[in-house]
């Protein structure tokens, strides 16, 4: 962190206009701050991945396996023949350059290698060289050249610098994603045991623990059991969750990273006051310690990864015999289930499609993979008028939405939560439009990479954010940045206090709690974290 | 100087003169006037097919639309049919925007580095713009030619044709589409020179296609309104191709055969070089699938079973903890 240069320093570093050299003559300079540690051997073995080993980035040598070039082929060939996007995205590109400036690291950072265009080409490279006629024939003119070992130290740093947030896709006239790219990318380099330390050993965790955070499963009850005592503490109602429990109508799966961190802990707390509240209108919900994560790390290292982890959440729901699955506040976690979860370990047929107990709601768009989202789930109720809400217990906020980039990008959930927000908040303000919904700037830690050793690295990223939230900040005072991601809810704050101090970070389901009315509450003075509630600063004080 | 646009350009001098002097000094019109233009064609056709069928061939493993509006979701929350499409007949218009009116290109935006400590955004229309003036321009420019290809003329050409010189300046008649084609082929050039992130991206393979537009285009306007080739001789020789019974007419000049020349050099190169974006665009999976995945299962052709780790082996590992926490277990 002490390296980490002041935020001004840092904006006026900024230069969009990249010169010198050629890029394919400019090995990557791989800088402190702006990579994750390698991960840790143990790590890759507890998967049996391969190649697992002691390395160090800044090493000149990265101990590969002898035959790695071959390794690297051989896995480029599989995969075009497996995935029609990595085929046509190797192929299609004209160099347009329209994706140049909308990747958040470009515009935080310049370095030319983190346009879009370039980080694909990083790949296309080797895949003309290797697979193509032209290249083979006009080497450098047509753009190839060899796999060397600067060349695939290169892919390890800068697809290490992109969280397939797929903002660059949005704009591409032939839909050519980068996070495609990068994903095939890191799974060739996670052939050869190259993967990074902050995605390796939460993989590891989850595997084993059923989370990335290694909650055993008693410990993980404890940590929820402390959220009840809290809970009670500021409300007066005591909040009893299941466990594993076979029966229950309902599963909910969260991210771990909200029972285990501010401010994502606070959402924690919202997900249980809303089922207590809902307990007697019908609702019979489940909490797993065995599918205690709604996030997948596996995502970020190779498809087959993700789906050894992902696997848990129907063998879950089958083992305990409920009807659905309702999954929390997360964004890569949404982007798995919506796109992959039930292509790879469906079809759930053992399930029911999703119906709300306590509105009747059948929700058809999730009939297939029988997940539905909490800000679904939870916009349906107050449609329904079943929330008794006092929106006046937020009046202290002055909200904005973050929208995350893969249920914005790879799912579309863009209106659930505004309307959520909009019903238990009186104060809320979209940030400028270039920045929100389909055109949503990531966090800039997303894909893994919010580990603490690459902290310039996720404030270069996080800039266009937290550009639009200190746009809003200034002209409407916007005080609460609201989000619907557990990556978001815990690289935010980091975020906030370097570009834009004063705002502060939340789930919506947070701001659904502060404003929902529990039967037999006491009367509130406080809200979940402890603050004076609007008007009750006094109170408090006494 | 850069190594890629003065490599692309020479080269496509020496192709000028390759033609050139075939003709004129070695008098080989029957090779550029008839043996080339087919084997361009069965090129460019075999090489189309099968660029097509080779991406065809592998699957889409899973349904990965870059979602750009409203999913659909609860029946009072109004969904983006299009943007974000749940049904083929919004794919479709989704695609048909794409490829007619690029769609994604007119969302460009120029980001900006403003004193105040700010990051703003602007409209950028011109790359969109210069892209649909490129693109339409060729195609009018391709339908007119048509009327070498065919006796009569269909009378949807001549409509063509007539619009493209509603102006009625000139002699012979000025057809903007020509005119705007080398304009707009020119911008695209100028965009990589002087944009800095474009000039650091440029390859030799994004020139080369440029100059030899710029060149059919030249030498295309050359003939028509300055060396005024003898359309009836390029008409016969055109025919001829057609009707499989190839003629070279005496009276056409070495220009028409480098214009001929280029055009069978970019038909030939055309399935081995990013203009496959041209079919390319059909079968990008972020764009032509329906965002239903959570409603419709989609199947992995090659989806395989893989190591999990199971509930009885976690059981077995945290079964004495789990008891001792009064969490349930299936084996005490």
């Amino acid at each position: 962190m002490s390296d980490l240069p002041q935020s001004d320093e840092l904006f006026a570093r900024i230069d969009h206009r990249p010169s010198g050299p050629d890029w394919m003559d400019t090995p990557a300079n791989i800088r402190k701050g702006m990579y994750c540690y390698a991960a840790n051997p143990k790590s890759v073995k507890a998967l049996g991945l391969p190649h697992a080993r002691e390395w160090n980035p800044l090493d000149d040598d990265w101990k590969l396996p002898e035959n790695w070039q071959e390794i690297i082929h051989q896995g480029f060939k599989e995969r075009l023949e497996r995935f029609r996007s990595f085929k046509v995205f190797m192929d299609i590109c004209v160099r347009c350059g329209a994706c140049a400036d909308k990747c958040h690291f470009f515009l935080g950072g310049g370095d030319p290698k983190n346009m879009p265009v370039l980080r694909a080409e990083l790949l296309r490279s080797v895949y003309r060289n290797d697979f193509t006629a032209a290249g083979k024939i006009f080497g450098k003119l047509a753009g190839a050249r060899p796999l060397t070992a600067d060349v695939l130290k290169e892919w390890w740093y800068y697809f290490f610098q992109c969280t397939e947030c797929r903002r660059c896709s949005v704009f591409c006239p032939y839909g050519i994603d980068t996070a495609e790219i990068t994903i095939m990318g890191r799974e060739l380099l996670n052939l050869l045991g190259l993967n990074i330390d902050w995605i390796a050993t939460p993989v590891a965790n989850c595997y084993r623990t059923g989370n990335h955070l290694g909650i055993q499963p008693h410990a993980f009850k404890d940590m929820l059991e402390f959220f009840v005592d809290d809970i009670e503490e500021i409300t007066g109602v005591r909040m009893n969750p299941s466990f594993n429990r076979k029966g229950a109508e309902i599963l909910f799966v969260t991210p771990s990273g909200d029972v285990f961190a501010d401010p994502g802990t606070y959402t924690c707390m919202g997900y249980m006051m809303l089922f207590h509240y809902l307990q007697d209108l019908g609702l019979d919900i489940t909490w797993s310690t065995y599918a205690s994560e709604g996030g997948n790390f596996g995502f970020f290292t190779s498809h087959e990864t993700m789906k050894r982890l992902n696997a848990k959440m129907y063998a879950e729901a089958k083992r305990l015999g409920v009807k659905w699955i309702l999954g929390g506040e997360c964004g890569h976690m949404w982007r798995v289930i919506t796109q992959y979860m039930a292509t790879m370990n469906g079809p759930a047929e053992f399930l029911d499609a999703p119906v709300s107990p306590i509105t009747g709601t059948r929700f058809e768009n999730a009939k297939s993979t029988k997940m539905v989202h909490i800000t679904e789930f939870l916009a349906d109720l107050i449609k329904h008028d079943k929330l008794n809400l006092d929106p006046s217990r937020n009046d202290n906020l002055v909200v904005t939405y973050h929208d995350s980039c893969n249920p914005a990008r790879g799912m579309g959930l863009l209106e659930e939560p505004r309307y959520v927000i909009r019903n238990v908040c009186n104060h809320f303000y979209e940030m400028p439009s270039n920045t929100i919904r389909e055109k949503t700037f990531c966090c800039g830690s997303g894909a893994g990479l919010n580990a603490g050793e690459d902290m310039e690295l996720r404030m270069v990223g996080g800039l266009p954010r937290a550009n639009a939230v200190k746009h809003v900040h200034e002209k409407y005072g916007v005080n609460m940045l609201a989000c619907i991601c557990a990556i978001d809810r815990a690289v935010f704050p980091a975020l906030m206090d370097y570009w834009v101090p004063e705002v502060g970070v939340t789930g919506v389901s947070e701001l659904v709690a502060n404003a929902l009315i529990l039967p037999g509450e006491k009367a509130r003075t406080t809200n979940l974290r402890g603050e004076p509630l609007p008007g009750m600063e006094e109170e408090d004080a006494e | 100087m850069n190594r890629n646009y003065i490599v692309s350009f020479l080269a496509i001098l020496v192709l000028a003169l390759i033609a050139y002097l075939g003709v004129e000094a070695l008098g080989l019109d029957v090779l550029f006037g008839i043996i080339l233009p087919y084997l361009a064609l069965i090129v460019f056709a075999a090489g189309f097919v099968y660029r097509i069928l080779d991406w065809a061939r592998s699957p889409v493993p899973f349904r990965i639309p870059s979602t750009c509006g409203q999913q659909k979701s609860l029946p009072w929350i109004k969904s983006s049919k299009i943007e974000n499409p749940s049904g083929k007949l919004g794919v479709v218009i989704r695609m048909a925007l794409e490829i007619f009116c690029f769609r994604s290109l007119f969302r460009n935006s120029k980001a900006r580095v403003s004193d105040g400590g700010k990051l703003s955004y602007e409209m950028e229309k011109w790359l969109w713009l210069g892209a649909i003036a490129f693109h339409y321009s060729f195609l009018v420019v391709l339908i007119r030619h048509l009327r070498f290809f065919t006796e009569p003329v269909p009378f949807w050409v001549r409509i063509v044709e007539s619009l493209d010189g509603f102006l009625q300046i000139g002699l012979p008649g000025v057809l903007l589409s020509g005119v705007l084609l080398l304009a707009a082929v020119f911008y695209l050039f100028l965009r990589r020179l002087f944009i800095p992130q474009l000039k650091y991206i440029s390859l030799g393979s994004d020139f080369f296609p440029l100059f030899l537009i710029m060149g059919i285009a030249t030498t295309g306007l050359l003939m028509r309104y300055f060396t005024k080739v003898d359309v009836t001789a390029a008409k016969a020789l055109a025919m001829g191709l057609v009707t499989f019974r190839p003629t070279v007419p005496a009276g056409i000049d070495g220009i028409f055969y480098v214009h001929l020349f280029f055009v069978c050099v970019l038909l030939a190169y055309f399935p081995f070089s990013k203009l496959m974006h041209l079919g390319g665009i059909f079968l990008s999976p972020t764009r032509n699938v329906t965002g239903n995945s959570r409603e419709v299962y989609h199947v992995n052709p090659w989806n395989y079973p893989v190591k999990v780790h199971t509930y009885p082996e976690y059981e077995e590992e945290f079964r004495d903890k789990m008891i001792e926490a009064g969490l349930p277990v299936e084996k005490e």
